[in-house]
């Protein structure tokens, strides 16, 4: 890797990163796992002047069970959230959608709150944390706040984070009894980026599926709620032929992108089958 | 030696670990990027973002001044240095080879060719002052489609126009094969480009000191390239030095003489330091020679029972740019393999080479064969299903049969041996063919959503590059020979030197068990010495799956020369005839009376004392052997592939994949299904995954292994292999190659098992790589045309 010249810095503190942060302005990054920074960096996308490595502020690392919610560090690997008995068994979503990111290499360098941050439509976590309705920990000079998912992603590779905030973690609440979920993933080799794909929680009561939470993947320029698809899954069935006509909605106001590894009618159809099938898994049909 | 006691020896067929892995998998060993040496100073390359343009300044001065920079350097300021790069294969006589400067001076003509290089202290230096030089640039028309580059309207690549050769071969009278055929099938073939991705990406370090020049370089070629440098760039051949040291595989990328060695050469010698590059990635993808692109137009006639008459092969091949070392000559390694397996009475070949403003293809593993053994293979599927008869059955009516070898085939080679019989039928069993088949009717029956295809490629291939004689026939510029050397040591160790110089093939190992089941010596007591000109001094390089048929065997006779001669002096210590003295286990001694007698190792250090040698007779048991094959070799076997296809998303999945090759004997069984295995992955790879893509402006899309991707062992099934054994009967080991036969089989088997699970919907072919998508919309195009009442068709 060559990549042009760039300051370091490895804070001890949350505070001492806060404010190295802050001094470095619009040209400092915060870099973690490096995961989604270096290749930027290899490539010479990316010109930072400034690297604050958060990865010694070891209170951003673990999980914590908060009663109906977890805090989960930002910290956390995907390796991690993959093998974490409490994130398993209350939020098994991330965990299930975190085992298909990259390979074993990257998921063991690789964190759940850099991958958040980095904010990529095509990263795999974003869409599962709308599903979920997670809520994203931030601390930045004027202390610390809370943004749901939804508010979070903004526009391609860019959040409400402001300059000089670090996320710190995510609150995700637990899914409770009768909740499923599953994530398709749509992708052409292992550790390609997903063309599609579909995050989805769903609760059956009574042969039916009471409601439905949605997040889609790489089908625009931020991660998306396919809302369309949760109002018509909504009381419908728990049948197949119901979920798909359900699923049929999942594209309504995306705006996927066209490229090398999909066409935008392709990635609409991949949407509604994909949707189909995750919302099947999770609403137990 | 007899064949008896190669049988009875132990080393031939051993599954033996390999003895270069432990420092090759470790990187502790000398890959061409870890050679630092005093002083050293490094290129960084600037690189036009053009795929074609005048080229009105360049400008290195603000580069100069830049921090750790010691010299930048135009293309101009090499004028009279820079020859062209060699091409080694003018096809034709009429052949159009324009010139090919290592660094452009005028125009460039694809995008990464080199227009200015930066030299520094470091790497990081080199690389921030390429933003500082000022390259100019007046933008001509790119030249992208090679179906349309021969339009009198196209853009000319060269001034001298875009075509730059035509090469034509017919045998048989195709007229008579077609008139009144009961069937005629003609297909359009798309062979997309690839990109060789080896491990290790190219480097070189190149010294010159007191007008003597070094050259590290991570090539298959080390010999060539000495050549090469010494016949186009004016260097005294006897002053130049070239070591390719580890090399981390090439499949043909390293075949080659390229702008950034020359480069590296006159930099050396200009600046008197030495110079390294290093390629990155992205830089690998852009200017490593590309592999495959051609359109392929086939046509066949046919008896109503499915007899082959006649075969005719239209190719255009698209060369890129520029020819590099063998460009033009890659389609016609591809001419003779068309027919096949198959007997025939009449065919004919076209190939017509063009120029496009794209980076210039090149060899890829299996350069040609795996181009001609597709489009064969996919239209006797077609065959196949035209006449409603099993794909197997429809082959097994036109093989050779086993009895009828030698065969002289339509495209006039002689194949020596083969047993398509055999391999087949033991591929139909480990593969369970008929409860596949049992199946498929099953889930079409049912309309299940995942259809399931099988397809089958009966592959053979010609390998083992190659008889001398036949590459001047072809106008290629050299022979075809390889070299060997052994040095009996005092201590009774032996040294080998080959010319035949690895890249990652495990040469260390199977060269040390030919020389211990030949020599008797262990296994551990040989050393393979390779890749550096001065210790190897000569040789042909490893390409085209030659290195044991052709440096193996010349090192079998290298082996037999150090027999001969231990037995004139063990004659001599012994007081005996030499015409009664044996060789057998490592032991020479007299006939009838295995005690008397001396080890090999014995009689070598004897030979170095030389207390007591016959009078006239050299104190040296070291031999060395040139063996140029009378014949290339033909691997051959029957692969089946069975794929599950999800209709709704175009998803294909490999469930099954059965390889039986027949690559003669077999001198270490590990290594061979290691070439099996990573021959099935890139074929595999052309199948479904991998291709170049360009813009409509030119540039390349695929320039990181997130967009061009290759498959790892996550991505692949289980392969079953299984082999037989019909021993090649023109070389005295029975040897035939195996580097580039799962490459070769592998693409179109996938590809036929995919258009078998979806033909019953109106799909006749999917253009390569077949990814989800593409295979949705020819089955949504297929539903259409159905719909339309119109059939599917192409």
């Amino acid at each position: 890797m060559i990549p042009a010249k760039f300051d370091y810095t490895r804070p001890g503190s949350l505070d001492e990163a806060v404010r190295a942060l802050a001094d470095g302005g619009e040209d400092a990054k915060v870099i973690a796992g490096g995961q989604s920074l270096l290749p930027l960096l290899r490539l010479r996308l990316a010109f930072p002047d400034l690297l604050v490595d958060v990865g010694g502020l070891d209170g951003l690392r673990g999980v914590r069970d908060e009663g109906d919610t977890l805090l989960i560090g930002a910290l956390t690997t995907h390796d991690e959230v993959v093998h974490d008995p409490v994130i398993r068994e209350h939020c098994g979503l991330l965990a299930e959608a975190a085992g298909t990111v990259a390979d074993p290499a990257v998921r063991h360098r690789g964190t759940l709150g850099g991958s958040l941050a980095h904010a990529d439509p095509a990263g795999d976590m974003p869409a599962v944390a709308l599903a979920l309705n997670a809520t994203m920990i931030a601390r930045g000079p004027g202390g610390e706040r809370a943004i749901g998912a939804g508010e979070f992603f903004l526009d391609y590779l860019t959040t409400a984070l402001a300059p000089g905030e670090i996320l710190t973690g995510v609150r995700v609440p637990k899914l409770g009894p009768g909740w499923g979920y599953r994530y398709e993933k749509f992708h052409l080799t292992a550790q390609a980026w997903a063309i599609v794909g579909v995050a989805a929680v769903a609760r059956r009561s009574d042969g039916h599926v009471a409601e439905a939470r949605i997040g889609l993947t790489n089908m625009g320029l931020v991660p998306v709620r396919a809302r369309g698809a949760e109002e018509a899954a909504a009381g419908a069935e728990a049948t197949i032929e119901a979920l798909r006509t359900a699923a049929g909605r999942a594209d309504e106001g995306t705006q996927p992108p066209s490229d090398l590894h999909g066409a935008a009618d392709y990635r609409r159809h991949l949407a509604r089958v994909l949707t189909a099938r995750a919302l099947a898994v999770a609403s137990g049909v | 030696m007899t064949t008896d006691t190669q049988a009875a020896a132990p080393e031939l067929g051993k599954a033996r670990l390999r003895k270069e892995d432990a420092r090759l998998v470790t990187g502790q060993t000398n890959w061409t990027d870890n050679m630092v040496l005093p002083g050293m100073l490094h290129m960084c390359f600037v690189r036009s973002p053009y795929a074609h343009a005048r080229i009105t300044s360049v400008d290195v001065s603000a580069a100069r001044s830049m921090p750790g920079v010691i010299a930048a350097f135009s293309g101009a300021d090499f004028a009279g240095e820079q020859a062209s790069l060699p091409c080694a294969w003018p096809v034709t006589a009429d052949i159009l080879i324009p010139p090919h400067p290592p660094m452009a001076t005028e125009e460039v003509r694809y995008v990464g060719e080199a227009v200015a290089v930066v030299v520094a202290r470091d790497r990081y230096a080199a690389a921030d002052a390429i933003a500082a030089v000022d390259v100019t640039y007046e933008p001509l028309p790119p030249v992208l489609d090679m179906r349309t580059a021969l339009d009198e309207s196209s853009p000319k690549v060269h001034e001298a126009g875009n075509k730059s050769y035509e090469w034509v071969f017919d045998q048989g009278d195709l007229d008579a094969a077609f008139r009144d055929a009961p069937v005629v099938i003609e297909r359009n073939y798309r062979q997309q480009r690839l990109i060789p991705s080896a491990m290790e990406p190219r480097a070189v370090v190149a010294t010159c000191v007191a007008g003597e020049i070094t050259l590290w370089s991570a090539t298959q070629i080390p010999h060539v390239l000495r050549f090469a440098l010494a016949a186009f760039f004016g260097i005294p051949e006897q002053n130049i030095r070239v070591i390719a040291p580890d090399v981390g595989g090439g499949f043909g990328s390293k075949l080659q003489v390229t702008a950034e060695e020359v480069l590296a050469v006159l930099i050396a010698r200009r600046l008197g330091k030495p110079v390294k590059w290093t390629e990155s990635r992205s830089e690998g993808n852009l200017t490593v020679h590309h592999g495959r692109d051609q359109w392929q137009r086939i046509r066949i006639a046919a008896d109503s029972d499915g007899r082959l008459r006649g075969l005719s092969v239209d190719l255009l091949a698209d060369m890129g740019a520029y020819l590099m070392l063998v460009t033009p000559g890659v389609p016609l390694l591809g001419a003779f393999m068309f027919p096949a397996i198959y007997k025939m009475d009449a065919y004919h070949f076209a190939c017509t080479g063009v120029f496009t403003t794209k980076m210039p293809t090149d060899a890829y593993r299996g350069a040609g064969r795996p181009e001609a053994t597709f489009a064969i293979e996919r239209i006797m599927d077609e065959l196949a299903a035209e006449l409603h008869v099993d794909p197997l059955e429809i082959r097994e009516r036109n093989w050779i049969k086993h009895e009828e070898f030698p065969y002289t085939t339509i495209a006039t080679l002689t194949y020596d041996s083969g047993n398509y019989e055999a391999a087949t039928a033991k591929a139909k069993e480990l593969f369970g063919y008929d409860e596949l088949r049992a199946e498929q009717e099953r889930r079409r029956a049912s309309g299940d959503p995942v259809q399931l295809g099988i397809g089958v490629s009966t592959y053979t291939e010609m390998c083992g590059l190659a008889p001398s004689r036949v590459l001047g026939s072809l106008s290629y510029g050299a022979g075809g020979w390889e070299h060997a050397s052994v040095r009996m040591l005092p201590t009774g160790k032996v040294e080998v030197v080959t010319g035949s110089s690895a890249h990652g093939q495990g040469h260390e190992t199977a060269w040390s068990q030919i020389v211990a089941d030949k020599l008797g010596v262990p296994f551990e007591d040989i050393r393979v010495l390779h890749g550096d000109t001065q210790v190897s001094h000569k040789g042909m390089d490893t390409y085209g799956s030659r290195s044991l048929t052709v440096g193996g065997i010349a090192l079998n006779g290298a082996c037999e020369k150090v027999i001969a001669k231990a037995k004139v002096i063990t004659a001599h210590m012994l007081e005996a005839s030499e015409n009664d003295i044996e060789f057998t286990a490592g032991r020479l001694h007299v006939r009838g009376d295995p005690q008397k007698g001396h080890s090999i190792q014995e009689i070598a250090l004897a030979t170095f004392a030389a207390h007591n040698l016959p009078d006239g007779v050299e104190p040296s048991l070291d031999s060395d052997a040139t063996y140029d094959p009378e014949n290339f070799s033909y691997p051959h076997g029957t692969h089946l592939c069975a794929t599950e296809v999800d209709t709704e998303t175009g998803r294909v999945t490999i469930r099954s994949y059965v390889a039986v090759d027949d690559v003669g004997k077999v001198v270490n069984p590990l290594i061979v299904e290691g070439q099996v295995h990573g021959g099935l992955a890139q074929g595999i790879a052309q199948a479904l995954y991998e291709e170049a893509v360009y813009d409509a402006d030119g540039n390349l899309l695929t320039t990181t292994l997130a967009d061009y991707l290759i498959p790892a062992a996550a991505d692949l099934p289980h392969f079953t292999t299984g082999r037989t054994e019909t021993p090649a009967t023109t070389n005295p080991l029975g040897v035939k190659g195996v580097g580039e036969a799962g490459t070769i089989a592998s693409t179109p088997a996938v590809v036929n098992a995919i258009v078998d699970a979806l033909r019953p919907m109106g799909v006749r072919d999917i253009p390569m790589p077949c990814t989800p998508e593409r295979v949705w919309r020819a089955i949504q195009s297929a539903r259409d045309s159905s719909a339309g009442q119109n059939g599917g068709g192409q």
